[in-house]
């Protein structure tokens, strides 16, 4: 059994990775919300709906499928030799790169370069990693004001809510909450704002028009970084990070140090994948691509921040490291059950659903997240889906018992689920003692009343809370066989 | 054929029934049955909470007991798919490569009872009666684990007198998923109460499914709530006949 120490977790303090409560308790609250619930429900069965749509029109899907897993687990055997090379070539074109530790680091980084333009405002593209580190909260308190441009993030932003989905961050609210979000928080906006999706979107275009042409600075995120040219790329499907890329002198961008792709070719598998399993479209409205400096053109400053937080942590896991392959399309949210139901905030971390339930843990240490590879039933919805083939199931198996190891390594007594385990290990791990407790088991009949037990005593209370248990039969399958097929005789053994 | 019943512990302990009607079906169909004493449990329950050094023990039980058999028969998807996808990972976990080699030749010859019938032994039709409107639900590791596809459909859509309805929304799991019906109950609860809603809305007087534990979860519901549904496993209705074998 491998152990995980001594690789640096993404650290305590700062940032979005961590929630405030174990998911199971977070989880219930969500579900008693009905109109989280409608909205949830009716957005997630949206986005299915198109992404089978298109995924079916491709009769090689499943080659893509491993052509993009092939080009992750690849770079990601040879990272340090790509980050090397996408740094020289990125400097190489008049780009500055910065290597962060962690979010601390990178917010320092960060920081800095936007004070040492002087700006007070800078705009932002839709990025998680940015909100992975926190990077808002750490520019409010230089004095600096970022301004979310992308649609959802702005809704968010206004409301002074938290993103519950990783593309789709106001997925939990409905038009007429997003009416009056505007309202309130949106400066000289119409007060006869109707609810309508296209005047919703005519209200943010020219609230955000003001601030695009203002903007000195920009921050982005990179959907990926291409290693040999040193080219970065952002999709996206408002025009808003088009405007913010391409606008302001500067612009910085954090990048996770996974985002590495060796060559401009494995754009054309990418570019296929991503749009597909995202949105649902067969390419995503904009895409764009910068390389260094255009001396005339665009930004005259721009700066790579590569971010570890607790990414060398996760490749360090072999199980787990291909979750660092995840392109951030959110398929695997779209199509679980529990996040249907729970939607993003139970999860805690900027990184909800199925990938975040693995990623989340990993980059924070199961210690922070002990919940979340619990919160899923294994149903394996989210690796059918997954452009990269990213075994989510197997890591959340591989991660709950890295959770059994690791508390086991603290000094403490064993809690009553190690016992429960220990003893069923115990019992199963010989005939005779199985046989033995089968029969106690039929000490449940006496719960039985009229044919069946809606009420047991803990921990199998939390069972018969909202289902009744099976009255156990008078006699076993083995005791059947004994008496059926083995009068006398010793066969079958 | 000669075929070893891995009963499950769970049928073993709380439906014989499954396991009866697995013997009886392949009786029926000219198979000689055997049933290992030694068998206990998979391990399953142990590697999914986390357990992994506990079920190292049961793998190496199941190993040693299967181990010479020319096939095995489990009627359920998800202790099959344990077997398949899980015993040799606990094996190289704990760094026995010997174990693991032989938890794969195992896992070649072990099959979820519609594997057996539709891959091993080729019948679609068992020659089964039953005369009740059923519903399927695909259980997720049958589904997605196994890769099972449409094979219990098939040996169903040839069951005699049988009213077979499409289950709504039907790959979707029902929430029960191990531990995690415990563990994150609320929830369970939530995914209990849609599967509920699409197998009532079906009118089926029968749920069916090819794995006694997410049946036990919906079941458990659908009494709960006095709907007058209730779940039968796959392998009862195989084994109905309208004459008493």
């Amino acid at each position: 059994m491998t152990t995980f120490l001594g690789l640096p977790t993404a650290p305590r303090g700062v940032g979005h990775l961590r929630g405030s409560e174990p998911f199971p308790a977070a989880a219930s609250r969500a579900l008693d919300d009905a109109q989280l619930r409608r909205n949830l429900g009716k957005a997630t069965a949206t986005i299915r709906g198109k992404r089978a749509r298109v995924v079916a029109e491709l009769p090689d899907w499943e080659e893509l499928r491993e052509a993009g897993r092939a080009i992750k687990a690849h770079t990601m055997a040879h990272l340090d030799q790509y980050l090397e090379q996408m740094e020289t070539e990125f400097t190489a074109r008049g780009g500055t790169v910065h290597w962060a530790r962690d979010a601390a680091e990178a917010n320092r980084i960060v920081t800095d370069l936007v004070q040492a333009t002087g700006a007070k405002e800078v705009v932002k593209v839709k990025s998680i990693v940015t909100d992975e580190i926190g990077l808002n909260d750490a520019l409010a308190a230089a004095g600096i004001e970022p301004v979310e441009t992308d649609l959802a993030e702005l809704i968010v932003q206004l409301g002074h809510d938290r993103p519950s989905h990783i593309l789709v961050p106001a997925i939990h609210r409905n038009r007429s909450e997003i009416r009056e979000i505007f309202l309130r928080e949106m400066a000289g906006v119409d007060p006869h704002l109707t609810d309508q999706p296209a005047a919703l979107a005519e209200a943010a275009r020219l609230h955000l028009r003001r601030k695009f042409l203002a903007a000195r600075v920009g921050i982005s995120g990179a959907n990926f970084a291409v290693a040999r040219t040193g080219t970065l790329c952002v999709v996206e499907s408002e025009g808003n990070g088009r405007m913010c890329l391409t606008l302001p002198r500067t612009l910085i961008t954090v990048m996770g140090i996974e985002k590495v792709v060796p060559a401009f070719a494995d754009l054309g598998v990418f570019l296929q994948l991503l749009p597909r399993s995202a949105t649902g479209e067969r390419m995503n409205p904009y895409t764009s691509m910068w390389t260094g400096v255009t001396p005339g053109d665009g930004p005259q400053q721009v700066h790579l921040v590569l971010l570890d937080n607790g990414r060398t942590a996760v490749l360090a896991d072999q199980t787990g490291r291909q979750a660092l392959h995840c392109i951030r399309c959110s398929a695997c949210l779209n199509v679980c059950p529990v996040y249907e139901r729970a939607g993003g905030h139970a999860y805690g971390s900027v990184y909800p659903g199925p990938i975040g339930a693995v990623l989340s843990p990993m980059l924070t240490g199961i210690e922070d997240n002990a919940s979340l590879p619990y919160a899923s039933t294994l149903c394996g919805a989210c690796y059918d889906v997954c452009p990269v083939k990213i075994d989510i199931p197997s890591i959340l198996v591989h991660l709950r018992a890295r959770k059994v190891a690791e508390s086991r390594t603290g000094i403490r007594l064993p809690d009553a689920e190690a016992l429960t385990m220990a003893a069923a290990g115990w019992v199963m791990s010989s005939p005779a003692r199985f046989g033995a407790a089968q029969r106690a088991s039929r000490l449940g009949r006496l719960f039985a009343r009229r044919g069946r037990i809606s009420r047991l005593p803990p921990p199998l209370a939390a069972w018969t809370a909202a289902r009744d248990a099976p009255v156990p039969p008078p006699e076993t399958f083995r005791q059947w066989w004994r008496r059926e097929r083995e009068r006398g005789a010793d066969a079958g053994t | 054929m000669r075929i070893a019943l891995f009963v499950t512990c769970l049928a073993d302990t709380l439906y014989p029934r499954v396991g009866q009607a697995t013997v009886r079906l392949l009786e029926r169909l000219g198979h000689q049955v055997s049933f290992p004493r030694a068998q206990t449990c998979c391990g399953q329950m142990h590697v999914n909470t986390g357990y992994q050094r506990q079920a190292l023990a049961l793998v190496r039980r199941h190993v040693a007991v299967f181990g010479d058999c020319e096939a095995v028969v489990v009627p359920s998807g998800s202790c099959a798919g344990s077997i398949r996808h899980q015993h040799a990972m606990v094996a190289r976990r704990f760094g026995d490569e010997a174990l693991a080699r032989r938890a794969q030749e195992v896992a070649k010859r072990t099959f979820e009872l519609s594997e057996l019938l539709v891959d091993v032994l080729g019948v679609e039709d068992v020659g089964a009666y039953y005369p009740h409107r059923v519903t399927y639900h695909p259980t997720c590791h049958s589904l997605r684990m196994l890769a099972v596809g449409d094979r219990p459909l098939r040996l169903l859509r040839n069951v005699a007198g049988i009213d077979l309805v499409e289950l709504p929304d039907a790959d979707v799991c029902c929430g029960f998923g191990g531990t995690f019906a415990v563990k994150n109950g609320d929830m369970s609860t939530a995914m209990l109460a849609d599967k509920m809603r699409n197998v009532l809305s079906t009118g089926a007087e029968i749920c069916t499914a090819g794995d006694s534990s997410c049946l036990m979860h919906i079941g458990g519901g659908l009494s709960r709530l006095r709907t007058g549904t209730r779940t039968v496993h796959l392998a009862e209705i195989l084994a109905a006949t309208q004459v008493r074998t």
